[in-house]
């Protein structure tokens, strides 16, 4: 009998163990696989890599030999950089398995569901022994994604079976009064965790200030912010917590409706919104009277964003809920006076909305407990670019930028020098490593001229021009700027020629001082943050960077040969065994030499373009 | 600034009549709620993969928003197309991890491969190409999205070979 059938047969026969000996020894862990849980990690990120094929493939071998176990979908964990993962949980505990692909699941089902032999070669995160990885989980403090990974997202059981509703059901149950709930959040020390750090608690009491018939709270979900996706994974693996957040804060400064404004590009996250306001609304959590508090109704929906980075800032995200183009008006008055409809409107972005339950249920205090005094609790960082360990990671406020990266997140890809990290995006700024040491809370992040913003953080290492860097954000503000304010609209036009010109070998003497007059004046004369920030990549690269720059004006030599223009190619004669390849490849057939013979390059015809320099395979194009 | 994206000499591209009577119940579920400019402009897109020139009449005539309204939300917001476009759009992100993580190399191979521009569509009507800021995959990147799917930790080659695999299908 084969042992797919032996499963069977025990599943069908009472008393197995009589009938066939040598099924006395399957027995016993067939009863363990009924226990067995098996959970695939399906966050957009995942799927990515393949994710969804290994859940299939899970799926068939379970329904193909009929195996008992349970098996389960969540979302993101934050280790990115080990996907597709999948978790197995038995009786001794979980096992998170890490890069696994279809032919690693049948070995992991053969070895540790049916023989119960974890895998340790393929394990990244146990709770018995200690992996390479463990330096990535063991100094964080997950309380925004407290859930992330450990839930089923289309499920609000699984919410509510980890704390979920339980705060606003304190708040109904304990008649917390509205005020206190404001308290609350303010002595907590929570700040916006968007990008401005403005304190969420006193945001609310501003809302809450002003009597109106109809308030509004907005859930910012347009995360703009190229490099940054914890709102997406937030709201991929645990909506119900932002959701729950919204209503806290409806009841906090009495609003009526609610809007969560997410980005068309998160396809994902929008669904399991969707499902999960469906779910939070047959349960009582919206509606009229929600949980017998009398004359709190509140309910909400989705907008879709249509993709404008400008959406970002409140006046704008407000227009284009209304319909409008997302142009951002001045202030006063504010959204906590006149908002969305012209009515009294408290905005707050994902992260911060998915603090809030844990707050309520677990104090101010322990939350103020994390942190550094100015800047309280845990905040979530997207560790991307040129970082060993790519993913999300939730450490409390005061670690240093150096622990993050090196600790956390592994340190720099194929051993390179680091070169500087990028925080807060196109209105932040470049970090070197000479400040590696500060620490992450808002007003040291602030002093390095870069912003804490969203919490991306894109390292760079010495293979990355920063003149290259600072174009590329300032093409991005330039296209994204909504073209009210005439300095933001012309003035970042003018510095992307600048910094064009600069890597295509045309920089003047002067082009630094220019660069720099015009980002002060476009700081000053802009009406809303993205025009005030958007010079900072260009101003912190060319204060911690200025080296660069002047290579680049006045010896026309990109240090990190990036910029194409800048390079010079040439053959290593050495090297070069004439096999023709470069030549045959030259679109401008600028490489002169016959079979076997070393081959030259007339620098009068080359482009830089580089492609005998990918197509050799005898490594003998230097390029300087 | 926003505007600038739009290609103009794109706009001349001759376009097929719409059926239009599709939108209608469109029409009516948004006629006379406030802030209904943008849904209805998704809801014109998510049926046609574009906004025909006529249906900004219709939508115009029968519920009263503003022709120039309408057009200075479509020009503004990334999202919205006033041309048609291919079967398969690819967006190749270019935020700043995949920028990072070389993103132009991806947009120079499918350039090449598809014999197209960055923000063209293919003669046969196949693919489209385009730029996007951040797929929220960066710790992927370079990433590119082609429909629903999203494929991460591309290079120039993968990238081709994927092209091919979808013609390949298209061609059975
Ligand atoms: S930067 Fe490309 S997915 Fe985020």
């Amino acid at each position: 009998m084969s042992q797919v059938s032996g499963f069977r047969f025990q599943v069908a026969n009472p008393k197995p163990e009589t009938q066939n000996p040598k099924l006395k020894t399957q027995n016993p862990k067939h009863k363990k696989m009924e226990k067995i849980k098996v959970i695939v990690g399906l966050g957009s990120c995942g799927i990515a890599a393949g994710a969804k094929k290994v859940f299939d493939k899970i799926k068939h071998i379970q329904e193909t030999e009929n195996l008992e176990f349970e098996l389960k979908k969540t979302s993101c964990i934050g280790m990115c950089y080990r996907e597709p993962l999948v978790e197995v949980i038995d009786e001794t505990g979980s096992f998170m398995y890490g890069e696994i692909d279809e032919d690693k699941v049948v070995e992991i089902v053969e070895k540790h569901l049916k023989e119960n032999k974890p895998i340790k070669d393929y394990v990244v995160k146990a709770d018995t022994f200690k992996t390479i990885d463990n330096t990535f989980i063991d100094d964080q403090v997950k309380i925004t994604l407290r859930n992330c990974g450990y839930i089923d997202p289309e499920n609000i059981e699984e919410y509510e079976a980890r704390d979920g509703y339980r705060a606003i059901k304190k708040i109904a149950g304990q008649n917390v009064s509205r005020l206190d709930v404001i308290q609350t959040i303010i002595n907590s020390g929570l700040r916006g965790r968007g990008g401005g750090g403005f304190p969420t608690g006193l945001k609310w009491k501003f809302a809450n200030n002003n009597k109106a018939e109809d308030k509004y709270i907005i859930c910012n979900a347009d995360e703009g912010d190229p490099g940054a996706f914890m709102d997406r994974s937030v709201l991929e693996g645990d909506p119900h917590s932002v959701i729950e957040g919204m209503i806290i804060g409806a009841y906090a400064i009495e609003a009526t409706g609610g809007v969560i404004y997410c980005r068309a590009e998160y396809p994902l996250a929008i669904k399991r919104l969707e499902i999960a306001i469906v779910q939070a609304r047959k349960n009582g959590y919206l509606g009229k009277n929600i949980l017998g508090i009398h004359g709190f109704n509140f309910d909400l929906y989705i907008k879709e964003g249509a993709g404008a980075f400008v959406c970002g800032e409140e006046t704008a995200l407000i227009a284009s809920v209304e319909g409008e183009r997302g142009m951002p008006r001045k202030r006063p008055p504010f959204p906590a006076a006149s908002g969305l409809w012209k009515q009294p409107t408290n905005i707050n972005n994902v992260e911060t909305l998915a603090n809030i339950p844990w707050i309520i249920i677990n104090s101010a205090n322990a939350y103020a407990k994390y942190g550094t005094e100015k800047s309280k609790g845990t905040k979530v960082f997207a560790l991307v670019g040129k970082i060993k360990r790519s993913g999300l990671a939730e450490v409390p406020m005061g670690m240093t930028i150096r622990d993050v990266i090196f600790k956390i997140g592994g340190g720099i890809q194929n051993d390179k020098k680091f070169k500087a990290v990028q925080m807060g995006g196109p209105s932040g700024g470049c970090i070197p490593e000479h400040l590696l040491d500060t620490i992450v809370d808002y007003d040291s992040v602030n002093a390095t001229g870069a912003i804490m913003g969203s919490g991306g953080m894109v390292v760079m290492d010495e293979d990355t021009c920063m003149i290259d860097v600072a174009k590329f954000f300032l093409d991005f503000t330039q296209k994204e700027s909504c073209g009210k304010c005439t300095f933001c609209r012309v003035g970042t036009k003018r510095m992307l020629e600048i910094l064009t010109r600069i890597t295509e070998g045309e920089g003047e003497d002067g082009d630094i001082e220019k660069l720099e007059e015009l980002a002060y004046q476009i700081k000053d004369s802009s009406l809303c943050g993205l025009g005030q920030t958007a010079p900072n990549p260009v101003l912190t690269t060319i204060k911690y960077f200025r080296h660069e720059y002047e290579a680049h004006i006045y010896d026309k030599k990109c240090p990190a040969k990036v910029c194409k223009k800048l390079l010079t190619y040439e053959v290593d004669p050495e090297k070069c065994t004439g096999c023709t390849v470069c030549a045959i490849n030259c679109p401008t057939k600028a490489i002169d030499g016959s079979r076997k013979e070393v081959h030259f390059i007339r620098q009068d015809d080359c482009i830089q373009c580089g492609s005998c320099f990918t197509k050799c395979k005898f490594d003998a194009i230097k390029v300087y | 600034m926003r505007i600038t994206r739009l290609n103009t000499d794109i706009i001349e591209i001759e376009q097929e009549k719409a059926d239009l009577l599709s939108i209608d119940p469109l029409i009516e579920k948004y006629r006379n709620k406030k802030g209904n400019m943008i849904p209805i402009l998704q809801g014109i897109q998510e049926i046609f993969g574009y906004i025909p020139r006529d249906a900004f009449d219709k939508v115009s005539d029968e519920t009263g928003l503003e022709l120039s309204d309408m057009y200075g939300v479509a020009t503004f917001y990334s999202q919205f197309r006033l041309n048609p476009v291919g079967k398969h759009i690819i967006k190749v992100c270019h935020g700043t991890a995949c920028h990072v993580q070389n993103a132009n190399a991806l947009t120079d191979a499918l350039q090449d491969a598809l014999k197209i521009n960055d923000g063209e569509t293919t003669e046969d009507g196949l693919f489209t190409l385009e730029s996007v800021a951040c797929l929220g995959c960066c710790s992927l990147a370079p990433v590119m999205m082609i429909g629903e799917e999203t494929y991460g930790k591309l290079t120039g080659d993968k990238a081709k070979k994927i092209i091919r695999d979808i013609k390949r299908q298209e061609a059975n």
